[in-house]
């Protein structure tokens, strides 16, 4: 019995540890932000493999979601003879919660675990290693450009997703559908809220992109450098990302949208 | 292995095509250049009953929508809920015997203020208050009407 | 004798649960190259690190041409290190560049040059190791030595005081072996630097050291130029010189039970 209470404690112990280190571990990666200013090109090549090369993943999702939305919308609001107001139910699920979100899980899972494994492995070769010896700071010149690009792409991905999911609700709702094509953009920009909805929609992938890069990129340079701890680490990165996000999106979703 | 100039360029189209899905969903989606309430005149009204509605719900005339709720609360003096609302300044016609009534938007929709307009030559200015007004229809008064009258019916 | 290059003092280190060091006592001299050496596991490559302030000791002091290198400012760590050049066991190229751009990385990373420099920079010392003309390929289409000649031009491009070698001549062949060994005796002489060596290949090491040291059970247990420990009398070192299977370092891992009464018995 009191081995279990052992190893609670020490899994705490070493929980609060790793918690401890990614905090003083951020602080370094942000102020290796500042060089990013001098050499852009790090950033635009960062920028490439996190953000472009998730643009396949989430446009295609992006518009099987908003069908879903369109089809499943259409089904239960056609009941209550209110199928008119499709375009803005699709639209507000997207901006507010589900563009967000998803984009963010994707993210996590596409390039947070790609992340993850690149740094991993440069930890285990010994290139972080070889960098600190030639005197760069492995932190500023292979992480900080990572960080900086991820937390730029989520919002832009996450606009994307929203976009061509409303699209993709179009389509299924009046193309296939047969709802008025004027009613479904017009009961839309009735509806939504450019500040509270749009602009919240966005802050929070920004929110969301800093969560996910953070661990993404920790969860690699933390890594015990064998094949094994970096197969571990790239799955610690996904279930962190996808705790982080869904309860992250909670208490984003009650402040902002909560009447308190 | 990709040349940095071909990187170079998909980051710069991958930044564009997001900001563009921004604007598109700023521009065509939401309902930006709608109501913006920063230069509107206040003006208030008194209801018994204020039923469901709430802050930020439409004030309308004819169907249009000139102005929204911008604080709901209760008169301890007069016993009754006080609207204030804020209209947008081009509406600057409303005559001082206007009618604001609560109104449910569809069947079971959100509740708004709409004004009907009166004869009188002088208009409301900033700060007066709607004379004539007609509370929203609470379900359970009508429930209790139609029992007395079903009562007295008989 | 003139001032050690690197001076360590009495340091003690730990890793979790094991004491790596316990007292370690160690002067490297100043052009020369020096040899460490031991049982596998004696914390060889530790004490590198340690020496280039990656590891702290828990008690005692390194000092690096004067400097205490633990007691350094991330700037001034960076500083010295600037100073010192590497070479890892594994190479550690950065896998994304080719061969010229990781020669070059140091130098573009801490001088503002012009390409036409770099590219001579990076050129003269590629031909020093012999690969002037591997520039545009990728770590991974290197062999093992090929891939450490690189690192080894790479870790000499800042022009460095004094290198560190960790494990050189681990899994090459004889022919890269012998080259592995006269660049190491060549660039020490030829750039004036000093060399520290880490590896356990003595016939290698015995060839080109001048000075060796011999760590086992985390302290110094024999230290002096080659030809004094090559004749030694100490019963250690001469196993360890001519690797003698037995002797003061036992072959037997010690086992609590008698062998006969353990095979006697039903289980472990």
């Amino acid at each position: 019995m009191f081995k279990y209470l052992q190893s609670i404690g020490a899994s705490s112990l070493n929980l609060f540890s790793r918690l401890g280190r990614a905090n003083i571990f951020m602080w370094s990666v942000l102020y290796g932000g500042i060089g990013l200013f001098k050499r852009p090109r790090l950033l635009i090549k960062e920028l490439y493999s996190v953000g472009v090369l998730s643009l396949l993943i989430i446009t295609t999702s992006g518009f099987f979601v908003g069908m879903v939305l369109g089809l499943q919308g259409y089904i239960t609001l056609v009941k209550f003879g209110v199928e008119d107001t499709l375009g803005s139910m699709v639209a507000l699920s997207l901006v507010r919660e589900l563009g967000p979100v998803v984009t963010a899980l994707l993210f996590a899972g596409r390039a947070g675990s790609a992340l993850t494994a690149e740094i991993g492995l440069m930890k285990t070769t010994e290139q972080l290693a070889s960098m600190e010896m030639m005197a760069v700071d492995p932190v500023h010149r292979v992480i900080s450009p990572r960080l900086f690009a991820g937390i730029i792409s989520m919002p832009l991905l996450a606009a994307i997703f929203s976009t061509v999911a409303i699209y993709g609700g179009y389509f299924v709702g009046v193309d296939m559908l047969g709802v008025d094509s004027g009613v479904f953009w017009s009961q839309m920009q009735a509806n939504v809220d450019l500040r509270e909805d749009i602009l919240n929609g966005v802050f929070k992938s920004f929110i969301f992109g800093i969560a996910v890069t953070w661990i993404a990129v920790f969860e690699g340079y933390d890594t015990e450098p064998t094949s094994e701890g970096i197969s571990r680490a790239t799955t610690r990165t996904v279930v962190y990302s996808a705790l982080a996000i869904l309860s992250l999106d909670f208490i984003l979703t009650a402040l902002m949208f909560g009447n308190f | 292995m990709i040349t940095t100039r071909k990187v170079e360029i998909f980051v710069g189209l991958f930044i564009v095509i997001g900001f563009l899905a921004l604007l598109v969903l700023a521009a065509k989606v939401s309902n930006v250049g709608g109501f913006d309430q920063s230069e509107g005149y206040e003006i208030k009204a008194y209801f018994e009953n204020i039923g469901g509605l709430r802050e930020k719900a439409p004030v309308t005339m004819s169907g249009v929508k000139i102005g929204e709720v911008t604080k709901i609360g209760y008169d301890a003096k007069r016993y009754q809920a006080v609207v204030s609302m804020e209209i947008a300044p081009e509406y600057d016609f409303l005559s001082i015997d206007t009618q604001a009534s609560i109104y449910t938007a569809g069947l079971l929709g959100a509740q708004y203020i709409t004004l009907s307009p009166g004869a009188e030559e002088e208009n409301l200015k900033a700060g007066d208050v709607i004379q004539y007004t007609q509370s929203a229809l609470v379900l359970e008064e009508i429930i209790g009407q139609f029992l007395v009258k079903m009562a007295t019916d008989k | 004798m003139s001032t050690p290059l690197i001076k360590i003092e009495d340091v003690h280190f730990s890793r979790i649960d094991r004491e790596i060091f316990s007292g370690v006592n160690m002067e490297i001299e100043v052009g020369k190259i020096t040899a460490i050496m031991g049982p596998s596991g004696c914390g060889k490559t530790t004490l590198l690190r340690l020496i280039g302030g990656q590891l702290k000791p828990s008690q005692g002091s390194i000092l690096v041409e004067g400097k205490n290198i633990n007691k350094q400012s991330h700037t001034e760590l960076y500083a010295i290190r600037r100073r010192m050049g590497m070479l890892f066991q594994s190479g550690a190229l950065l896998t994304d560049l080719n061969v010229f751009e990781n020669v070059a990385f140091p130098i573009r990373e801490h001088y503002d040059f012009p390409e036409s420099i770099i590219k001579n920079l990076v050129l003269i010392k590629l031909e020093l190791v012999g690969l002037r003309g591997a520039t545009k390929l990728m770590p991974s289409e290197l062999s093992g030595g090929m891939n450490r000649r690189v690192a080894l031009a790479r870790a000499i491009a800042l022009d460095p005081v004094f290198m560190m070698y960790d494990e050189p001549f681990v899994g090459l062949d004889p022919i890269t072996m012998g080259v592995a060994v006269s660049l190491i005796r060549e660039l020490n002489d030829a750039l004036g630097m000093s060399s520290i060596v880490v590896s356990h290949d003595i016939h290698e090491v015995l060839s080109i050291a001048d000075n060796i040291n011999l760590i086992a059970d985390g302290k110094v247990i024999a230290s002096g130029s080659s030809y004094d420990i090559q004749h030694s009398s100490s019963e250690w070192v001469q196993q360890f010189i001519h690797g003698k299977p037995d002797g003061p370092v036992p072959f037997h891992y010690p086992a609590v039970t008698d062998f006969q009464a353990q095979l006697m018995q039903s289980k472990i």
